[in-house]
């Protein structure tokens, strides 16, 4: 019974979630006819795409209790490393490229991992620390220097630019990462032993549930996607800098935050992740075509987050006291 | 009174506590980070540069001081960077917009002060958010809203007098080294004898005890958050003193910079735990430790590498050595 209610407001908070990017879309076409469109439409899920598949590795970070702040350095350092490899061994395959850089992506991730899981580090110091170290480390690898284009093979930049069955490949890897991470979350042993531990983190180590372990886990599977949207955001780009997605994590916890996922542990569905993903790339892509300056962009992102935070706290706090009232005699 | 009752943290001190002391060893290491800087340039070790070093990098410290109430109080705030850019900003946009210096120094102090307070009242009001995500997104929208209103411009042209504070000396000594000193005295007065720093070692304990026994929990929080920001709106006062102007993008990553001298001055990340003196030794230690590598030619990125290891590693020892004890006192 319980549980059922739970799942109903998450549905009514998805759809007004839904509704709301409805709106904001009829909105902006209103102001300018050229958003709905095929065009900027596949534009807008290309650009997202990258984004979409960072917000499920964090999503399973934050259904555990934790955060991870070190992401958008991971990927620059794993993005650089990848594109100084391809620029020494111009014909090396892409499916080989992405491998590495997400290889490179579980390693860094697994430090981390083990900080938190092992050694209880709390997460924000633990992934702050790797934020910088893995930051400095892209500047040490490339010696300050840029990977342009002209250094990266073409059939390297396809990864982004080339199309599977006429869709982005960009958006076809989100789409894949999406379809697996469905599968493990819902349906296998271990992802349901990860909602046990952000849930109730006592009552899972007592039921026997290896929480270190999921803890670990959680934050290579980070790591991991970080690597493989390095990869991807330097194809798609076709550059590798030194501050390369700086900053690029705030972006992704407040998609998880906007799509549902709380972040005292154990709630958080895909459904919701899309639409808080969704919401955030109409935001990015919209903004300078009803000619807002891309300067309110970080702004109006803080004022969303917080906006849905306290939302979220208002309306748990209704329904609690609701059903308490239904108690009452 | 041989059998006096022992309570809480009172005990009683012997030679080897003493010597076995987080801040001897934290001494050992600024002795090395020196004697290495010494090594590279022989030009490093004299009164001079003791004194005058410093200055380049005492304009974070100031944070430093809150920040260990805050971790103290088992939390962690992530925005005091943004702060520092907000209310830098605002006070140039104001002074260029024509507002007296004077007047608008003030009005950074207000703006951060607020910028805090606003942290310490989410807190309070909304106890089921962590400070994770309260301080995240006012991290985000303060550095939103300075790149609202400056965009990627640089605003400065103070006045001749406003360089005083971060270039200034009195007798020889730079004026942000006394200002430093005078903040650590009264940081260290306020934590280790008054009865709010009493209450916020308490509370880092144990809130809920705290609370039952009378300490006002909420007052302290929002207290202790304000502090924080209103220090990081000294810190964009003698940071942009000393750099002239000030852009949307300044003092990134001070916050890594502030918590890291705090842990490494033996402030536990879990609470209840932390001495004036430590961070102190903590902000020369990774001061002269980036001057030090400054002058051996490193780039800045080790620096970043260097000071995120520190963090790491400094909390790690903690955690390993706050385990062993615990593992001792519960085989007793």
């Amino acid at each position: 019974m319980a549980k059922r209610r739970i799942v109903l407001t998450e549905n009514l908070r998805e759809l007004g979630l839904l509704l709301f990017i409805v709106v904001l879309a009829l909105a902006i076409q209103a102001r300018n006819p050229a958003f709905l469109t095929l065009r900027n439409l596949t534009a807008l899920l290309t650009n997202t795409s990258i984004l979409a598949i960072l917000a499920v590795g964090m999503m399973l970070v934050l259904v555990t209790r934790g955060i991870d702040l070190s992401v958008g350095s991971l990927m620059a350092f794993t993005g650089m490393v990848t594109a100084l490899t391809v620029a020494g061994i111009p014909d090396i395959p892409p499916v080989l490229a992405i491998a590495l850089s997400t290889a490179l992506g579980v390693v860094m991730g697994m430090v981390t991992g083990l900080l938190v899981a092992r050694f209880d580090v709390l997460p924000v110091i633990a992934t702050l620390g790797m934020m910088n170290v893995a930051r400095g480390l892209t500047y040490v690898a490339s010696g300050g220097q840029w990977v342009s284009s002209y250094q990266m093979s073409t059939e390297f930049k396809a990864i982004a630019t080339g199309k599977t069955l006429g869709i982005n490949n960009l958006i076809m890897i989100a789409v894949a990462v999406y379809v697996v991470a469905a599968y493990f979350i819902n349906h296998t042993r271990t992802g349901r032993r990860i909602y046990a531990v952000g849930s109730n983190p006592l009552a899972a180590e007592i039921s026997g549930i290896p929480k270190r372990r999921l803890i670990f886990l959680v934050y290579s599977i980070m790591g991991g996607l970080a690597g493989l949207a390095g990869v991807l955001w330097v194809a798609k780009f076709a550059s590798a800098q030194g501050n390369t997605a700086i900053g690029y994590e705030l972006q992704v916890i407040a998609a998880c935050i906007l799509g549902g996922v709380s972040i005292t542990g154990g709630v958080g569905r895909l459904s919701g992740l899309l639409l808080g993903t969704l919401m955030l790339g109409i935001l990015a892509n919209a903004l300078p075509l009803i000619n807002v300056s891309p300067f309110w962009q970080q702004g109006i992102q803080g004022f969303v987050v917080l906006a849905a935070v306290i939302t979220n706290v208002m309306v748990r706090r209704n329904t609690e006291r609701n059903a308490l009232r239904r108690r009452a005699i | 009174m041989s059998d006096q009752i022992r309570i809480g943290i009172t005990r009683e001190r012997n030679w080897r506590e003493f010597f076995f002391q987080w801040e001897w060893i934290l001494v050992g290491v600024l002795l090395l980070v020196i004697a290495v800087n010494t090594w590279i340039s022989p030009y490093f070790l004299n009164f001079n540069t003791f004194i005058r070093t410093p200055a380049t990098f005492l304009d974070k410290a100031f944070i430093v001081f809150p920040m260990m109430f805050v971790l103290i109080l088992a939390k962690i705030d992530i925005s005091v960077g943004s702060t520092v850019a907000l209310s830098a900003v605002i006070m140039a946009t104001a002074y260029n917009a024509g507002l007296p210096m004077p007047l608008a120094m003030l009005l950074c102090l207000t703006v951060a002060g607020i910028g805090g307070a606003i942290n310490g009242w989410l807190l309070v009001k909304f106890k089921e958010l962590s400070f994770v995500i309260v301080t995240l997104s006012t991290m985000i929208i303060y550095r939103g809203i300075a790149y609202i209103i400056l965009g990627d411009q640089a605003a400065g042209g103070f006045p001749e007098w406003f360089s005083y504070l971060g270039w200034g000396e009195i007798f020889g000594v730079p004026f942000i080294f006394l200002a430093f000193i005078a903040t650590a005295i009264a940081f260290g007065l306020l934590l280790h004898k008054t009865t709010f720093g009493r209450a916020v070692f308490g509370m880092g304990r144990n809130a809920l005890a705290s609370r039952y026994s009378g300490v006002n929990v909420d007052r302290v929080v929002f207290t202790v958050f304000m502090l924080n920001g209103l220090m990081a709106g000294v810190t964009a006062l003698f940071l942009t003193s000393r750099m002239g102007s000030t852009r949307p993008n300044v003092a990134t990553g001070y916050e890594l910079e502030v918590i890291a001298m705090v842990a490494l001055g033996g402030v536990s990340t879990s609470g209840g735990i932390g001495r004036i003196g430590g961070p102190i030794l903590a902000v020369f230690i990774i001061g002269f430790l980036s001057y030090g590598m400054g002058l051996a030619n490193l780039r800045a990125p080790i620096v970043l590498v260097v000071i995120g290891s520190l963090l790491i590693a400094s909390v790690l020892v903690h955690r390993i050595r706050f385990r062993s004890k615990k593992k001792i006192n519960s085989t007793v």
